[in-house]
């Protein structure tokens, strides 16, 4: 993290007395050259994420990687000089928190763009306020429902993949390969819910037998009664829906349990940060899906600069998927900024829907009538075994290359074709 | 859905009383010290997550389990000392809010040094190798660790037992519990016994988070969400009853996980349906008196 939140209004006299000699200093060394030359106002991202909170690790990466983005436009000249500035935010995973922050960078930041969240529910909000006020705002986080006409607007863009998407490339791999009979356990919320939706659709092609769906709350540090329940039906794939610590629990106790002795467990999305929170025992031999990993360096050179320049300015640390998804998010709009040669919303998102875009992961853009980016999805392996460091904890299984065809149509989104 | 047999029922059952098993030992040492002391102890839940951050450091020394499991209950009880000695001292006789507010304050003073100290991302606990895995125990396979913790419940109750009900010191203490007046008329230093016993409260509750780490990791929230079950158990059981604590604990249990068999989505509300049952039958739980808190 690398920006405080202070509260509006509560200027202390050390902070007063802080800034003021901040500034005294400022004005008589020689940054104060540097300060005259950029006399216009910086461009600013306002950048709205849940540091606190189960899915704080995942922020906290995709802050580093947002920062990355900023430094390379800025080192690379900025926009005709003027350089840019990401505006950290805490959404505490709140939608209500979320509106409120989003808001004040509107308002009180001046921020010309709005790009992050982490979570199906919270973009929601922030979608709300930014399509409000005419703002572009680019979605780091999977949602359904933000590319349906009812919640799209011309501002709204979405850099992440969708749970229809990732649902799909995860089932089109697992019921060809482990078998038909599956049961869900699945966290009830909209993230849950879309995923499962997902699998049952691509599962008809499969003609999969649904065995059962368990929902069980967000938030649950117990499974021991509903692991019993779920071997019973002895499905050939059992199917985990949830994120952040609750998968984290989840397959350390189904480790526990034995389930993976006799079921495949897939989940929709294998987390990066949270595969190594809960430790490679836990994880071991689950299939899921993936937006990035940063092990694709040798077929793309976009991830291997990407990697690179990550692991300069971060001590040799590697992004994780959420990290990729800042990065991109930020950079986007930012090279769509220089494309335009301005920040005016409406040259920008014709800037944004023009790009053909490879910054990290191989080819993307962004479908003309959602907004969402086409682009790959990987299905992963998490391994316990030969890791080369800390972060060497998937294996590529396949990929499912940029189409539009593994998206919902513009039409069955509400969309006029 | 299909698959239900007499076999899973069994199961479940046994799930629940594992489960159970869990919450005895966290509510025993909440309801010790409330018995005793009338303290509502609020901070239970962090010296439960400082148990597991105590342990997960030591491992990383170089330490093993075993060593853990005596190493850190020695190590928070000694802290709940202190805490007694310094913090809640001061406020005996002062009406129970006191406490209460205090120890509130300070479980969130401890959750907010944990993250300064080790991080607000949670840490793998990584169950001990030769109780890893699952055994078939007649009706089903069930984690090995799991029936590990029902012993090690079983063994902590047995041992407090003994204290309490065989031993001239469990006397005392018994006798402070319910007239600490007359005690300190006999010539007994009532506040040293208050202070041993909110040090094996304490230290009871960095046992069970010690215990609890392998099955869910490590993260400094894991206090809360068990303080808030914890309460159900205790006031169900009867606040300050350590029989019921344990009859209670078990109930909850089984409650949860024959909820989950057959409507998963209520597992969470049913234990507080319960709580509310059983306030209208018998307000004052199973086992508690009347008036502890008047």
């Amino acid at each position: 993290m690398t920006r405080k939140v202070t509260r509006a209004g509560s200027i202390s006299r050390r902070r007063l007395l802080t800034t003021a000699s901040g500034g005294a200093v400022l004005a008589a060394s020689p940054f104060r050259i540097n300060l005259l030359q950029a006399q216009e106002a910086p461009i600013k991202i306002g950048f709205p994420v849940p540091l606190t909170g189960p899915y704080g690790a995942e922020a906290q990466d995709q802050v580093r990687a947002g920062q990355l983005a900023v430094a390379q436009f800025n080192d690379a000249g900025g926009l005709n000089g003027r350089k840019a500035e990401l505006v950290v935010r805490d959404d505490k995973l709140n939608p209500g928190e979320a509106a409120t922050r989003t808001l004040e960078l509107v308002e009180k930041e001046k921020v010309n763009f709005v790009v992050g969240s982490l979570s199906a529910a919270v973009q929601l909000a922030i979608n709300n306020v930014t399509k409000e006020r005419g703002i572009i705002f680019n979605s780091i986080s999977q949602s359904d429902a933000i590319n349906e006409a009812a919640d799209f607007s011309k501002y709204t863009f979405h850099e992440a993949l969708n749970p229809h998407m990732t649902a799909g490339a995860v089932g089109r791999y697992a019921f060809a390969n482990f078998g038909k009979k599956v049961a869900f356990l699945t966290a009830d919320y909209a993230y849950g819910h879309e995923m499962v939706r997902g699998f049952l659709e691509v599962g008809k092609q499969f003609n999969i037998e649904n065995l059962g769906d368990i929902r069980h709350p967000l938030g649950t540090t117990d499974y021991s009664t509903l692991l019993p329940r779920l071997q019973a039906l002895k499905p050939d794939i059992l199917c985990i829906s949830n994120f952040g610590r609750d998968q984290q629990i989840v397959l350390k106790q189904a480790t526990d349990f034995g389930v993976k002795k006799s079921i495949q467990i897939i989940a929709p999305l294998l987390s990066h940060a949270s595969r190594v929170a809960a430790g490679a025992q836990a994880f071991e031999g689950v299939v899921g899906g993936c937006s990035f990993y940063w092990g694709i360096e040798d077929k793309f050179a976009s991830t291997k600069a990407f990697n690179d320049a990550f692991r300069k300015m971060y001590d040799g640390k590697l992004p994780t998927d959420y990290g990729a998804l800042g990065y991109g998010g930020v950079r986007t709009v930012l090279e769509a900024v220089k494309n335009a040669g301005t920040v005016e919303t409406d040259k920008v998102v014709a800037a944004l829907e023009a790009l053909k875009y490879d910054y990290y992961k191989g080819p993307q853009y962004y479908r003309k009538c959602d907004h969402q980016s086409v682009q790959s999805v990987l299905v992963i392996k998490s391994k316990s075994k030969d890791m080369k460091n800390d972060s060497d904890v998937f294996e590529v299984l396949s990929t499912e290359e940029p189409s539009e065809k593994n998206l919902r149509t513009c039409e069955a989104l509400g969309h006029r074709s | 859905m299909a698959g239900l047999s007499l076999d899973l029922i069994a199961l479940q059952l046994f799930a629940g009383l594992a489960l159970g098993a869990i919450y005895v030992l966290f509510a025993i040492g909440l309801s010790l010290i409330f018995g005793m002391l009338t303290v509502v102890n609020f901070a239970h839940g962090a010296f439960y997550m400082v148990g597991a951050y105590v342990g997960l450091y030591l491992i990383s020394l170089g330490g093993n389990f075993w060593l853990c499991l005596v190493a850190v209950p020695l190590v928070i009880g000694l802290f709940g000392l202190a805490v007694e000695r310094l913090l809640i001292r001061p406020l005996y006789g002062r009406g129970i809010d006191y406490p209460l507010l205090l120890t509130f304050g300070l479980s969130y003073v401890m959750v907010e040094c944990v993250r300064i100290a080790f991080g607000k991302t949670g840490y793998p606990f990584d169950t001990p190798e030769i109780l890893q895995g699952a055994v078939n125990i007649g009706v089903g396979y069930f984690p090995l660790y799991r029936l590990f913790v029902i012993g090690a419940t079983a063994a902590v109750l047995l041992a407090l037992w003994l204290f309490l009900e065989r031993t001239s010191f469990g006397l005392i203490i018994r006798a402070g519990a319910r007239d600490p007046q007359i005690v300190r008329v006999l010539g007994v230093d009532i506040s040293r016994v208050w202070l041993i016993v909110f040090g094996i409260g304490t230290a009871i509750a960095g046992f069970a988070g010690l215990l609890a780490a392998p099955l869910q990791g490590v993260i400094p929230e894991m206090g809360g969400t068990i303080l808030a079950e914890a309460f159900v158990v205790t006031v169900v059981g009867g606040m300050g009853s350590i029989g019921g604590a344990v009859l209670a604990g078990l109930l909850v249990g089984v409650v949860i996980s024959m909820t989950s068999l057959f409507a998963p989505e209520m597992a969470k509300v049913s234990i507080f349906a319960l709580m509310a049952i059983v306030l209208i039958v018998r307000p004052q739980g199973f086992f508690g008196r009347a008036g502890l808190l008047s």
